[in-house]
């Protein structure tokens, strides 16, 4: 039981804030109106997939200081967990803009970026099949993984700041901090990001639990 | 001291090997002037905007052309030879600095010779568009330096290269082109500071990334 407590938290978390999350009031806002709480669904999964990527650089960097494979298996099982994040953070992202901007894809910079960042990773995995020896593998990854981390930081938390973007929290549109004057959609969200994370972390384990059992019976 | 010292014979190195052949510089520089051409008689007159967006994705190719021979051509023999005489920071230092010096001589020929088959749009502030134009080439040279690195010891670099290093490449594009426009627009020269200090923020990052990494990525 004293092991699976986190589990069960986090899928009671994820279950409150699916019913909460779409029966609780939510303030009402221009433009955004009801699909404001696509909040709950959308923001949470970026968070996951940044702290699952921070995980990944943190193993890179053991990885590559260690040499030990266990670490390696770590990096790439957090970075395809964060990667499974990110493409439904796009994908709740597009089904949103589909409702309040008319299309799912009208090339906003957020979009764009979040696109190129996820490439990134793709790269990343990309590499990793071009090399067929292991330590090498390791080695090599890892450093792109390093490499490309603070790069995605850049196009994720610092270019859409500079561009004009209807997302919300840019260019004058309602963001965040203009709902938090509502404390009931606090009561929602951070409940949501601790669950989502707490998720992610699980999907995670789970991963690299079946990847450890493969290689060793190879 | 001694860093100094062996940064200033691979570089001295490099520049004798490339003014031997002169395949980088030449080929490069054949390279732009037949797209310039190839450009000019399928465009013929231009507008502003499609000016500076060819001037760069002509640049992008360039440089990654001859960036991509950095580490991809030297021969194993040669490279295991160069690793027994001096410490791996002194090569990518090397290796970076000879990169940035043969980007910014390529990037103002060629943009000397696009200017003279495209004239500058009106009311361009051209100083500040050389400007963008060599901190595109120190930022272009500092990533793919590294990138390319990266995709010699892979075996299979020439495609590796340009997967691995388009998606790096892209923020920087990016605000370089917005660099570049506002110099194309004739803009007040203090509105583009913010672009300045991100691409300097940036260069720096990717060098202290690529000093730290490097020796790890060295030896095999």
């Amino acid at each position: 039981m004293y092991k699976t407590w986190w589990k069960i938290l986090a899928a009671a978390l994820v279950v409150y804030t699916a019913i909460a999350g779409l029966l609780l009031e939510v303030p009402r806002l221009a433009i955004l109106n009801e699909t404001i709480r696509n909040l709950y669904f959308h923001v949470p999964m970026w968070f996951a997939m940044v702290v699952l990527f921070t995980i990944s650089v943190w193993y890179s960097v053991k990885s590559l200081g260690t040499q030990k494979e266990e670490y390696d298996i770590k990096a790439v099982e957090s970075a395809n967990a964060g990667i499974i994040f990110g493409v439904l953070g796009i994908v709740t992202g597009a089904v949103w803009a589909k409702f309040t901007w008319g299309q799912f894809w009208s090339f906003d910079p957020k979009q764009n970026f979040a696109a190129i960042s996820l490439l990134l990773y793709f790269a990343y995995f990309i590499l990793r099949n071009a090399i067929d020896e292991e330590q090498k593998r390791a080695k090599i990854a890892a450093i792109y993984n390093i490499f490309a981390f603070p790069m995605m930081v850049v196009l994720l938390f610092v270019l859409p700041r500079l561009q004009d973007s209807l997302h919300p929290g840019n260019g004058g549109n309602p963001g965040f901090n203009s709902y938090d004057l509502d404390s009931r959609m606090r009561m929602v969200f951070y409940p949501a990001c601790l669950g989502w994370i707490i998720i992610g972390y699980w999907i995670y384990t789970l991963r690299l639990r079946i990847k450890t059992i493969e290689n060793s019976q190879l | 001291m001694q860093l100094a010292q062996q940064v200033k014979h691979l570089i001295k190195k490099e520049v004798v090997l490339e003014w031997r052949s002169k395949y980088a510089l030449n080929g490069v520089l054949l390279y732009v002037v037949s797209t310039v051409f190839v450009c000019y008689m399928s465009f013929l007159s231009i507008e502003k905007l499609t000016w500076n967006a060819l001037f760069w994705i002509i640049m992008l190719f360039a440089s990654i052309n001859a960036i991509a021979k950095s580490f991809l051509q030297e021969s194993k023999g040669r490279q295991l030879y160069i690793y027994t005489l001096v410490s791996p920071t002194a090569l990518i230092l090397a290796k970076t600095i000879y990169n940035s010096l043969l980007m910014i001589i390529l990037t103002v020929i060629a943009l000397l010779f696009y200017t003279l088959v495209f004239d500058f749009p009106k009311d361009t502030d051209i100083l500040m568009y050389f400007v963008a134009a060599i901190l595109g080439s120190l930022s272009f040279s500092t990533i793919f330096t590294m990138v390319s690195a990266i995709a010699s010891k892979t075996g299979n670099g020439g495609m590796l290269m340009a997967i691995l290093s388009f998606p790096i490449i892209i923020p920087v594009l990016i605000v370089l082109i917005k660099f570049a426009k506002n110099a194309v627009d004739g803009l007040d020269r203090a509105v583009s500071l913010d672009e300045i200090g991100l691409l300097g923020v940036i260069n720096v990052l990717v060098m202290t990334v690529a000093l730290l990494l490097f020796p790890y990525l060295w030896r095999d």
